[in-house]
């Protein structure tokens, strides 16, 4: 599997480091309640499809990317940078 | 019919002739007492106990392609209960306690073999943390002895002790794990169920679960509507999927875990090894191939197929431990759907949807759990309460955080485990 850095171009997986959903962009309010929170952390939609998975380039550029990818055939379809995407 | 020695002889002497399917092959009907959806380990299992233990057999199991086709067809086929934290250690316990009983339960031939686990450390802090595990296990009752570097030499002569990087100090050595026949436990579950009026129905894939003021009544599925007011939810890597159809989302991310299998070769490992300096972890089957497998690939996944970077990890830990293994040429490879929790340890619960419940959560270890798993979610679906060896495997943990089981101490997070 090669992913897409939006800065560096494709490049070979093993760069980069998985932190998972691109929910983690999604931090609720700190009083938001338990089953907010629980969403965030823990639970998950975990589709067989398309997902929005959130990879950091670590030996790379150090930039967190969201990138978009199919979970049945690893194929990458693209990344954005998680700052832009966070917006 | 029973199998038998002479049922054996029986069956030589007329050349097979006159053998029958091990299970029937079911219409569905329009209502069951208890529906189980997914026909594989964990799924008959539960069956099996639920008609054995509690005597519901008005029960059907649903599987989408054919029983047995799923991740108890392709695993590494580890029986092991070297765990260390209470609500694991029980479990485990259990079930290996089942395993050593499950041929003769089930009068089909799962050969299990207790050939032992040697876990290998390789630093004085690994060694505490392994004096540490066996001291709880053997404080449970289990089995577990501390090698000094010449009691694995005695064990394992063939592995490179020597290597300057990564010395091995000695190891633990739990004499009751082993490995089993992963599709005869399938099988001999099936028939077992079978058996006992349990309807096996195969090519039947659930699409909708009915929920009417919050109680199950039903399932729609590609082989029409059944009616049941207890549905279990039992599909391992694609719980998302089906418990997405109760509206429900799980703590759970779906990874991909690879594993090979070499040529067969004469015997030449006689235990399960695992390597404590990287991911490796091998025995040979008793066709000869040697089965080895690693750790996760670290992404969600549902491709059943890894990518070379763990491949590589694996075969580099390999020639690390073992450098005789370069001889052996690698036949297959696979990966497998992992149903991951953020601490690494199951579900066994009720849902907020009365009369549905779920099984899921394996990870990387569902095979070794097949027994109690099925014994602990059958006891749960007839009795209404959780199985005293299973109470701790909560749905709700994660969000109370009040007994989670992260067994390896990285933390209760979805990438960590």
């Amino acid at each position: 599997m090669r992913i897409e850095c939006p800065y560096c171009g494709e490049r070979d997986r093993r760069e980069f480091y998985y932190m998972g959903d691109a929910v983690a962009l999604d931090r609720p309010a700190v009083d938001a309640g338990a089953q907010a929170w629980d969403d965030y952390l823990h639970n998950r939609d975990n589709p067989a499809g398309s997902v929005r998975d959130l990879w950091y380039h670590e030996a790379g550029c150090g930039a967190w990317i969201v990138v978009s990818r199919d979970t049945l055939t690893h194929a990458v379809q693209g990344s954005v940078l998680a700052a832009e995407a966070a917006r | 019919m029973g199998y038998s020695g002479l049922s054996i002889i029986k069956d030589g002497v007329f050349g097979g002739k006159g053998r029958k399917p091990l299970w029937r092959d079911p219409a569905p009907k329009s209502r069951y007492d208890a529906i189980i959806i997914g026909g594989g380990g964990h799924g008959l299992a539960t069956a099996y106990y639920l008609a054995r233990e509690h005597g519901l057999t008005n029960i059907a199991v649903l599987e989408k392609g054919h029983i047995g086709s799923g991740n108890i067809g392709r695993n590494t086929t580890i029986v092991r209960a070297n765990y260390f934290l209470p609500g694991n250690q029980e479990f485990y316990s259990h079930s290996l306690k089942l395993w050593e009983g499950m041929s003769q339960a089930l009068n089909y031939n799962v050969m299990l073999s207790q050939r032992g686990v040697i876990s290998l450390f390789h630093s004085d802090g690994q060694r505490d943390a392994f004096v540490r595990r066996g001291n709880a296990m053997i404080n449970h009752g289990d089995d577990a002895i501390l090698l000094d570097r010449e009691g694995v030499r005695a064990h394992l002569p063939y592995l490179d002790f020597d290597t300057a990087r990564f010395p091995i100090y000695g190891g633990l050595y739990h004499p009751r794990g082993g490995t089993a026949r992963h599709d005869a436990v399938a099988w001999g579950y099936a028939r077992a169920a079978d058996q006992r009026g349990v309807d096996l129905i195969q090519n039947c894939e659930v699409t909708g679960i009915d929920i009417e003021n919050g109680a199950v009544t039903g399932v729609q599925t590609t082989r029409g509507a059944i009616k049941a007011r207890k549905v279990a939810i039992v599909t391992a890597g694609r719980s998302g999927q089906v418990a997405a159809l109760a509206g429900m989302r799980l703590p759970v991310e779906s990874h991909v875990l690879q594993a090979f299998v070499t040529e067969g070769l004469k015997p030449v490992i006689d235990h399960v090894v695992s390597f404590g300096m990287g991911h490796f972890y091998i025995s040979q089957s008793d066709k000869g191939g040697l089965v080895f497998g690693g750790d996760l690939d670290f992404y969600a996944s549902y491709a059943a197929r890894g990518n070379l970077p763990m491949a590589e990890h694996v075969m580099e830990a390999a020639m690390t431990l073992m450098p005789m293994i370069g001889k052996a040429r690698v036949l297959r490879s696979w990966g497998g759907i992992m149903d991951m929790t953020p601490d690494g340890s199951a579900i066994i619960d009720t849902t907020p949807t009365q009369g549905l419940f779920v099984d899921c959560g394996w990870c990387y270890g569902g095979f070794k759990a097949v027994p109690a798993s099925g014994f602990a979610l059958a006891h749960l679906m007839a009795t209404g309460q959780p199985h005293a060896t299973a109470a701790k495997f909560r749905l709700d943990r994660f969000r109370t955080g009040v007994g989670l089981m992260d067994e390896e101490g990285t933390g209760a997070q979805h990438n960590l485990h």
